[in-house]
Protein backbone atom coordinates (compact mmCIF):
# COMPACT_ATOMS: atom_id res chain seq x y z
CA UNK A 1 0.00 0.00 0.00
CA UNK A 2 1.50 3.05 -0.79
CA UNK A 3 0.33 7.04 -1.53
CA UNK A 4 1.79 10.26 -2.95
CA UNK A 5 0.34 13.06 -2.22
CA UNK A 6 1.06 16.85 -3.11
CA UNK A 7 0.34 18.96 0.12
CA UNK A 8 -2.36 16.90 1.21
CA UNK A 9 -3.95 16.40 -1.85
CA UNK A 10 -3.61 12.77 -3.18
CA UNK A 11 -1.74 12.10 -6.44
CA UNK A 12 -1.88 8.53 -6.29
CA UNK A 13 -3.01 5.77 -4.37
CA UNK A 14 -2.38 1.51 -4.89
CA UNK A 15 -3.32 -1.24 -2.26
CA UNK A 16 -2.74 -4.51 -2.28
CA UNK A 17 -5.35 -6.59 -0.91
CA UNK A 18 -7.95 -4.45 -2.28
CA UNK A 19 -10.43 -4.99 0.74
CA UNK A 20 -10.72 -3.18 3.45
CA UNK A 21 -9.32 -0.39 1.22
CA UNK A 22 -10.95 2.22 2.99
CA UNK A 23 -9.54 1.43 6.52
CA UNK A 24 -6.08 1.89 4.66
CA UNK A 25 -7.19 5.53 3.79
CA UNK A 26 -7.95 6.63 7.05
CA UNK A 27 -4.61 5.33 8.14
CA UNK A 28 -2.78 7.21 5.77
CA UNK A 29 -4.58 10.53 5.99
CA UNK A 30 -3.88 10.23 9.42
CA UNK A 31 -0.74 9.70 9.42
CA UNK A 32 -0.17 12.65 6.88
CA UNK A 33 -0.45 14.85 10.65
CA UNK A 34 2.62 12.63 11.87
CA UNK A 35 4.41 13.75 8.89
CA UNK A 36 3.61 17.58 9.80
CA UNK A 37 4.59 17.30 12.92
CA UNK A 38 8.01 15.79 11.86
CA UNK A 39 8.68 18.42 9.46
CA UNK A 40 7.88 20.93 12.00
CA UNK A 41 9.63 19.53 14.96
CA UNK A 42 12.48 19.22 12.66
CA UNK A 43 12.73 23.35 11.74
CA UNK A 44 13.26 23.76 15.65
CA UNK A 45 14.93 21.37 17.26
CA UNK A 46 18.27 21.93 15.85
CA UNK A 47 19.51 18.46 15.26
CA UNK A 48 20.53 18.03 12.03
CA UNK A 49 18.02 15.30 10.88
CA UNK A 50 17.65 16.62 7.55
CA UNK A 51 17.09 13.69 5.93
CA UNK A 52 14.44 13.36 3.29
CA UNK A 53 13.26 9.72 4.74
CA UNK A 54 11.19 10.17 8.18
CA UNK A 55 11.11 6.67 9.15
CA UNK A 56 8.88 4.76 10.92
CA UNK A 57 6.02 7.12 11.85
CA UNK A 58 3.58 5.35 14.00
CA UNK A 59 2.74 1.13 14.55
CA UNK A 60 -0.78 -0.03 15.09
CA UNK A 61 -1.32 -3.40 16.05
CA UNK A 62 -1.01 -4.94 12.61
CA UNK A 63 0.54 -2.21 10.85
CA UNK A 64 3.45 0.13 10.28
CA UNK A 65 3.35 3.82 8.73
CA UNK A 66 6.65 4.91 6.64
CA UNK A 67 7.09 8.23 5.67
CA UNK A 68 9.16 10.77 3.60
CA UNK A 69 8.79 14.34 2.17
CA UNK A 70 10.92 15.73 -0.71
CA UNK A 71 12.28 18.91 -0.87
CA UNK A 72 9.50 19.62 -3.47
CA UNK A 73 6.98 18.77 -0.33
CA UNK A 74 5.35 15.84 -1.86
CA UNK A 75 4.50 13.50 0.59
CA UNK A 76 5.21 9.77 0.51
CA UNK A 77 3.38 7.38 2.93
CA UNK A 78 3.83 3.23 3.33
CA UNK A 79 1.92 1.10 5.32
CA UNK A 80 3.02 -2.42 5.63
CA UNK A 81 2.21 -5.33 7.54
CA UNK A 82 3.81 -5.50 10.55
CA UNK A 83 3.86 -9.48 10.50
CA UNK A 84 6.60 -8.77 7.52
CA UNK A 85 10.00 -9.11 9.11
CA UNK A 86 12.30 -8.75 6.15
CA UNK A 87 11.27 -5.27 5.55
CA UNK A 88 13.83 -3.36 7.45
CA UNK A 89 14.61 0.23 7.65
CA UNK A 90 17.06 0.31 5.06
CA UNK A 91 14.66 -1.81 2.34
CA UNK A 92 12.01 1.16 3.14
CA UNK A 93 14.60 3.47 2.45
CA UNK A 94 15.50 2.47 -0.80
CA UNK A 95 11.68 1.43 -1.92
CA UNK A 96 10.93 5.51 -1.01
CA UNK A 97 14.16 6.22 -3.10
CA UNK A 98 13.15 4.47 -5.98
CA UNK A 99 9.62 5.66 -5.61
CA UNK A 100 11.37 9.46 -5.37
CA UNK A 101 13.39 9.33 -9.03
CA UNK A 102 9.80 7.39 -10.76
CA UNK A 103 8.14 10.45 -9.43
CA UNK A 104 10.75 12.94 -10.55
CA UNK A 105 10.76 10.96 -13.74
CA UNK A 106 6.74 11.82 -14.16
CA UNK A 107 7.61 15.01 -12.91
CA UNK A 108 9.87 16.09 -15.96
CA UNK A 109 7.20 14.84 -18.41
CA UNK A 110 5.66 17.70 -20.49
CA UNK A 111 3.13 15.72 -20.65
CA UNK A 112 2.47 16.22 -17.24
CA UNK A 113 0.78 18.52 -15.41
CA UNK A 114 2.03 19.21 -11.93
CA UNK A 115 -0.86 18.67 -9.37
CA UNK A 116 -3.22 16.29 -11.33
CA UNK A 117 -3.38 12.60 -10.41
CA UNK A 118 -0.42 10.61 -11.36
CA UNK A 119 -1.57 8.26 -14.74
CA UNK A 120 1.75 7.28 -16.04
CA UNK A 121 2.38 3.38 -16.71
CA UNK A 122 5.87 3.84 -16.20
CA UNK A 123 5.22 4.86 -12.81
CA UNK A 124 2.18 2.64 -11.88
CA UNK A 125 4.93 -0.57 -13.23
CA UNK A 126 7.15 0.20 -10.93
CA UNK A 127 4.84 0.14 -7.88
CA UNK A 128 3.42 -3.17 -9.02
CA UNK A 129 6.83 -4.67 -9.63
CA UNK A 130 7.67 -3.47 -5.67
CA UNK A 131 5.03 -4.60 -4.07
CA UNK A 132 5.51 -8.21 -5.92
CA UNK A 133 8.58 -7.83 -4.31
CA UNK A 134 7.49 -6.95 -0.77
CA UNK A 135 4.46 -9.60 -0.37
CA UNK B 1 22.19 18.27 -18.60
CA UNK B 2 22.27 19.40 -22.25
CA UNK B 3 25.56 20.27 -23.74
CA UNK B 4 25.31 24.48 -23.22
CA UNK B 5 25.55 25.48 -26.81
CA UNK B 6 22.76 23.40 -27.66
CA UNK B 7 20.84 25.06 -24.98
CA UNK B 8 22.14 28.77 -26.27
CA UNK B 9 20.33 28.08 -29.70
CA UNK B 10 17.40 26.61 -28.53
CA UNK B 11 17.04 29.09 -26.50
CA UNK B 12 17.79 31.79 -29.19
CA UNK B 13 15.33 29.95 -31.47
CA UNK B 14 12.50 29.55 -29.28
CA UNK B 15 12.50 33.39 -28.51
CA UNK B 16 12.58 34.16 -32.13
CA UNK B 17 10.03 31.62 -32.66
CA UNK B 18 7.66 33.04 -30.25
CA UNK B 19 8.06 36.49 -31.79
CA UNK B 20 7.38 35.23 -35.09
CA UNK B 21 4.09 33.57 -34.06
CA UNK B 22 3.15 36.88 -32.51
CA UNK B 23 3.96 38.50 -36.22
CA UNK B 24 1.67 36.44 -37.73
CA UNK B 25 -0.89 37.17 -35.28
CA UNK B 26 -1.17 33.75 -33.36
CA UNK B 27 -0.24 35.15 -30.19
CA UNK B 28 -0.94 38.63 -29.10
CA UNK B 29 1.84 40.85 -28.99
CA UNK B 30 2.49 41.81 -25.42
CA UNK B 31 1.63 38.15 -24.45
CA UNK B 32 5.14 37.16 -25.48
CA UNK B 33 7.22 37.48 -22.70
CA UNK B 34 4.61 36.16 -20.63
CA UNK B 35 4.51 32.56 -22.54
CA UNK B 36 8.37 32.65 -22.80
CA UNK B 37 7.68 33.21 -19.17
CA UNK B 38 5.30 30.24 -18.75
CA UNK B 39 7.36 27.97 -20.67
CA UNK B 40 10.47 28.75 -18.52
CA UNK B 41 8.42 28.25 -14.96
CA UNK B 42 7.11 24.24 -16.05
CA UNK B 43 11.09 23.90 -17.06
CA UNK B 44 11.89 25.33 -13.80
CA UNK B 45 9.61 22.88 -11.67
CA UNK B 46 10.87 19.81 -13.81
CA UNK B 47 14.36 20.57 -13.00
CA UNK B 48 14.43 21.41 -9.33
CA UNK B 49 12.62 18.42 -8.94
CA UNK B 50 15.41 16.50 -10.33
CA UNK B 51 18.33 18.21 -8.91
CA UNK B 52 17.10 19.00 -5.58
CA UNK B 53 16.29 14.24 -5.24
CA UNK B 54 19.69 13.54 -3.65
CA UNK B 55 20.19 17.03 -1.43
CA UNK B 56 19.59 17.55 2.48
CA UNK B 57 16.46 19.05 3.47
CA UNK B 58 16.30 22.88 3.32
CA UNK B 59 16.44 24.83 6.72
CA UNK B 60 14.96 27.76 5.36
CA UNK B 61 14.40 30.33 2.41
CA UNK B 62 17.85 31.51 2.99
CA UNK B 63 19.02 28.47 2.13
CA UNK B 64 16.87 27.69 -0.71
CA UNK B 65 18.22 30.65 -2.20
CA UNK B 66 21.57 30.21 -1.98
CA UNK B 67 21.15 26.66 -3.74
CA UNK B 68 19.73 28.53 -6.73
CA UNK B 69 22.49 30.93 -6.99
CA UNK B 70 25.07 28.05 -6.50
CA UNK B 71 24.05 24.21 -7.50
CA UNK B 72 20.97 25.39 -9.94
CA UNK B 73 23.12 28.28 -12.00
CA UNK B 74 26.06 26.18 -12.01
CA UNK B 75 23.70 23.30 -13.51
CA UNK B 76 21.81 25.55 -16.22
CA UNK B 77 24.47 28.54 -16.76
CA UNK B 78 27.71 27.11 -16.40
CA UNK B 79 28.71 29.86 -13.45
CA UNK B 80 27.05 30.94 -10.12
CA UNK B 81 25.72 34.19 -9.21
CA UNK B 82 28.28 36.73 -8.49
CA UNK B 83 25.96 38.59 -5.42
CA UNK B 84 23.30 37.36 -3.96
CA UNK B 85 21.48 40.51 -1.84
CA UNK B 86 18.63 40.31 0.89
CA UNK B 87 16.99 42.87 3.63
CA UNK B 88 15.53 39.68 4.87
CA UNK B 89 12.10 40.87 4.24
CA UNK B 90 11.10 38.54 1.55
CA UNK B 91 13.18 40.48 -1.49
CA UNK B 92 16.61 38.70 -2.61
CA UNK B 93 18.40 40.46 -5.80
CA UNK B 94 20.74 38.08 -7.94
CA UNK B 95 23.28 39.43 -9.62
CA UNK B 96 25.04 37.92 -12.41
CA UNK B 97 27.96 40.03 -14.29
CA UNK B 98 28.56 38.09 -16.89
CA UNK B 99 24.97 36.65 -17.75
CA UNK B 100 25.24 33.60 -20.42
CA UNK B 101 22.33 33.89 -22.77
CA UNK B 102 23.72 37.87 -22.89
CA UNK B 103 26.86 37.10 -23.71
CA UNK B 104 26.24 36.55 -27.55
CA UNK B 105 24.90 40.47 -28.05
CA UNK B 106 27.29 42.96 -27.88
CA UNK B 107 28.51 44.52 -24.53
CA UNK B 108 27.44 48.19 -23.89
CA UNK B 109 23.67 49.97 -24.14
CA UNK B 110 23.59 48.83 -28.43
CA UNK B 111 20.48 46.06 -27.82
CA UNK B 112 19.23 47.38 -24.70
CA UNK B 113 15.66 47.20 -25.21
CA UNK B 114 15.77 43.40 -26.39
CA UNK B 115 17.04 42.08 -23.33
CA UNK B 116 13.62 41.74 -21.67
CA UNK B 117 12.86 38.94 -24.25
CA UNK B 118 16.34 37.15 -23.44
CA UNK B 119 15.44 37.00 -19.41
CA UNK B 120 11.92 36.34 -19.33
CA UNK B 121 12.65 32.17 -19.83
CA UNK B 122 14.83 32.46 -16.77
CA UNK B 123 12.64 34.72 -14.92
CA UNK B 124 10.05 31.39 -15.13
CA UNK B 125 12.89 29.34 -14.47
CA UNK B 126 13.31 30.90 -10.90
CA UNK B 127 9.67 31.07 -10.31
CA UNK B 128 8.97 27.73 -11.30
CA UNK B 129 12.17 26.33 -9.43
CA UNK B 130 10.51 28.45 -6.43
CA UNK B 131 7.16 27.54 -6.73
CA UNK B 132 7.40 23.90 -6.52
CA UNK B 133 9.99 24.23 -3.25
CA UNK B 134 6.64 26.19 -1.47
CA UNK B 135 7.61 29.52 -2.70
CA UNK B 136 5.42 31.51 -4.10
CA UNK B 137 7.34 34.53 -5.93
CA UNK B 138 7.61 37.34 -8.47
CA UNK B 139 10.72 37.37 -10.26
CA UNK B 140 11.56 40.50 -12.59
CA UNK B 141 14.83 41.33 -14.52
CA UNK B 142 16.62 44.55 -14.51
CA UNK B 143 19.43 44.96 -17.11
CA UNK B 144 21.38 48.30 -16.99
CA UNK B 145 24.53 47.65 -18.96
CA UNK B 146 24.93 43.95 -20.87
CA UNK B 147 25.93 41.64 -20.11
CA UNK B 148 25.43 42.02 -16.50
CA UNK B 149 22.05 41.39 -14.83
CA UNK B 150 20.08 41.50 -12.15
CA UNK B 151 17.13 38.83 -10.42
CA UNK B 152 14.95 40.62 -7.97
CA UNK B 153 12.92 37.86 -6.69
CA UNK B 154 10.15 39.42 -4.07
CA UNK B 155 8.64 36.28 -2.34
CA UNK B 156 4.89 36.52 -1.33
CA UNK B 157 3.75 35.42 2.37
CA UNK B 158 1.21 33.30 2.43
Amino acid sequence: MCQVYLWNYPLYIRSVPTENELQFHYMLHTSLDVVDEKISAMGKALVDQRELYLGLLYPTEDYKVYGYVTNSKVKFVMVVDSSNTALRDNEIRSMFRKLHSSYTDVMCNPFYTPGDRIQSRAFDSMVTAMMIQVC
Amino acid sequence: MADEALFLLLHNEMVSGVYKSAEQGEVENGRCITKLENMGFRVGQGLIERFTKDTARFKDELDIMKFICKDFWTTVFKKQIDNLRTNHQGIYVLQDNKFRLLTQMSAGKQYLEHASKYLAFTCGLIRGGLSNLGIKSIVTAEVSSMPACKFQVMIQKL
